[in-house]
């Protein structure tokens, strides 16, 4: 007699921190949270680029979110398209996988911004609970290419390398980061490779002639 | 049965102060001329790894230190974007190359996620199962290589030697000793053989008692002893200040652990596990932690295979998985099926997951925004080793250059994984 088939016991992220999204939309004021998405239990909160800081500030001291897990970022150029349909439609585009869709007759969702660049950090209630009540939440923004978000390192130590990373393969620059330099590729790397429009292959071979 | 005494009581933390403005770069804080700066690295067998600290130096005396990073940067995440989800397993292993079985779940967690995908519970019972023998893996090299930058050589053969052991089982079930590609979203990608049972509970036996053995050989050893206690302590505010994970942290008695946290993930949620606690957060604690944890995975492995439930090792959506390898003889639909899954792949509706699991070295998660698409639109990995390293400058400043390798040493970072 096998056993039941269990249902998915993905690491929880604890449940969704409502509570903390309202008291940080009242706390922010108009225009600083812009929207928000439970999606798969994930908490997602977008802030104004400027009310990055505030955001982060009355996360970490008044709902004691004291640990940053990791600064994220994401290159949304020409993100899921105008595409819907069942797959293999016409509509759809025939049966290219590579393509952008959605399972269903639904449109791929829109990303929660309007701009090209999203950035997120996971934060974390650790000490401020007991162990077995972590909760995470997501916070994000979104950037144009060129503009700037000021660092995260004075509340956040922990932001140094993320931010420095997001640099290197993202081209976001952090205003008041004291080492904002690239931190995996070498200092002569021209362009950012996590960005859509950086090319994949052909690029020159290192301490090879045809450099 | 060994009774290695901790370092005894616990001790007053250190004050530790986040390095200004910089956090993870020391600067001397004189312009005495006879302060040198030397590299080390980025071929130094004490760096494991293509690391490289640029050290100013005291006489003996670190006071000033900066990690250039970047030596084995291949651009996997962005090698992950153009590869289907079904290819980019194969990568996964390659980052975090010593716990590599960690990295599989950790990307097929993601994928289920997206997919929300129900995974049966004899496949969570073999995750499990895999994920601790790697982990055992990655903690016996950390103890080798450990114990080789302390002075200690004869550690290195025997640890080695037991890994080996470690990989024999990982090879009787997947065909591979390292980089198995035994993850597969929806499960793993075979069931365990006949006959893995009594040699994985003999490879247990054995292992119990090397690891006491091992843990005489260090923890009553003085001369390690003298090396380690009260060397790079790391308090535990400064730990959550700087995001550390892992051993790191619970040599310094947070308990934060994936595995438990919230319940944890997966079998561990119906497994009793407690996570292991140090006391003083030094270098002692840290090897000690480690040594503990493999014995929890021994008794973790143990507790697996005695609950193992009976079932698939798979989900059965054929959207997703492959289908049985015998029905490809007798069914059309499954070749096809078969075909279509590894060409072109499967789409994954549209979402944006982050799903954190412990590996050996901490928190280790991928990021993934799914478009919809049959590859993913960006993947990340939540580097612990990367994150782990920009500890280092705080840890060591102060401290004589030779206790900078013991340190270096047991905040056990693996490049592959930093890097990326």
């Amino acid at each position: 007699m096998p056993e039941p088939i269990r249902a998915i016991s993905q690491p929880t992220w604890g449940d969704p921190d409502l509570e903390a999204l309202e008291r940080l939309t009242a706390a922010l004021g108009e225009g600083g949270v812009l929207t928000h998405k439970v999606d798969r239990d994930e908490l997602t909160i977008v802030v104004a680029p400027e009310r990055w800081i505030d955001a982060a500030l009355h996360l970490r001291d008044a709902e004691g979110y004291d640990f940053l897990s990791d600064v994220v970022t994401a290159d949304w150029l020409d993100y899921g398209g105008d595409v819907a349909g069942y797959w293999g439609t016409e509509a759809f585009g025939g049966r290219d996988m590579n393509r952008s869709g959605s399972w269903g007759n639904a449109a791929v969702p829109k990303p929660l911004g309007d701009k090209r660049f999203s950035v997120s950090c996971h934060l974390l209630k650790l000490m401020t609970v007991e162990p077995g009540e972590y909760r995470r939440l997501r916070i994000q923004t979104w950037l144009d290419d060129g503009e700037e978000l000021p660092t995260l390192i004075p509340l956040y130590p922990s932001a140094d390398y993320h931010e420095r990373e997001a640099w290197d393969m993202m081209g976001i620059r952090f205003a008041g980061h004291p080492n904002l330099v690239r931190i995996l590729l070498p200092d002569y790397w021209e362009g950012h490779p996590h960005r859509k429009d950086s090319p994949v292959g052909g690029e020159p071979v290192q301490f090879s002639d045809e450099v | 049965m060994a009774t290695t005494e901790r370092t005894g009581e616990q001790r007053a933390w250190p004050t530790l102060a986040v390095p200004s403005p910089t956090p993870s770069i020391t600067v001397p804080s004189t312009d005495n001329p006879d302060i040198l700066e030397i590299n080390l690295g980025p071929n130094h067998p004490s760096t494991h790894g293509v690391l490289r600290l640029v050290v100013n130096l005291d006489g003996e005396i670190v006071v000033g230190l900066r990690n250039e990073l970047g030596y084995v940067h291949t651009g996997i995440e962005k090698n992950i974007e153009q590869k289907t989800y079904w290819k980019a397993i194969t990568y996964v292993p390659r980052m975090d190359y010593l716990s590599f079985f960690s990295g599989e779940v950790a990307f097929c967690m993601a994928v289920e996620k997206l997919l929300e995908l129900e995974v049966p519970r004899r496949a969570e019972y073999l995750r499990v199962i895999f994920q601790e023998l790697t982990r055992l893996h990655s903690h016996l090299i950390f103890l080798g290589t450990g114990s080789v930058d302390l002075g200690g050589i004869a550690l290195l053969f025997y640890c080695f030697r037991d890994r080996d052991y470690v990989l024999d089982l990982f090879e009787m079930v997947t065909g591979q000793r390292m980089h198995p590609r035994y993850g597969q979203v929806g499960g793993v990608a075979e069931d365990i053989p006949r006959g893995f049972d009594r040699k994985a509970r003999q490879t247990i036996a054995y292992l119990r008692g090397r690891i006491d053995e091992y843990e005489d050989l260090i923890g009553q050893n003085p001369i390690w002893r003298q090396r380690t206690v009260g060397v790079g302590v790391m308090p535990p505010e400064f730990a959550i200040q700087m995001a550390q994970s892992g051993p790191n942290v619970r040599a310094s008695g947070i308990p934060w652990d994936l595995r438990t946290a919230n319940g944890g993930y997966g079998a561990y949620r119906e497994l009793d596990y407690q996570p292991v606690l140090g006391r003083n957060g030094d270098v002692f604690d840290r090897f000690w932690v480690r040594v503990q944890e493999m014995r929890a995975s021994l008794d973790l492995i143990e507790k697996c295979l005695d609950g193992l439930p009976e079932g698939p090792y798979i989900s059965d959506d054929r959207k997703v998985v492959l289908p049985p390898r015998h029905e490809l003889h007798t069914s059309m639909e499954s070749l096809i099926h078969h075909f279509k899954i590894v060409t072109e792949g499967y789409r994954v509706p549209p979402g944006e997951v982050y799903a954190p699991i412990e590996s050996a070295r901490g928190e280790f998660g991928f990021y993934m925004i799914s478009d919809g698409s049959a590859k993913p639109w960006r993947a990340r990995l939540r580097p612990p080793s990367f994150v782990t390293l920009s500890s280092l400058a705080a840890l060591a400043t102060g401290h004589y250059l030779a206790d900078l390798i013991a340190i270096l040493a047991s905040i056990d970072p693996v490049m592959g994984d930093c890097d990326r």
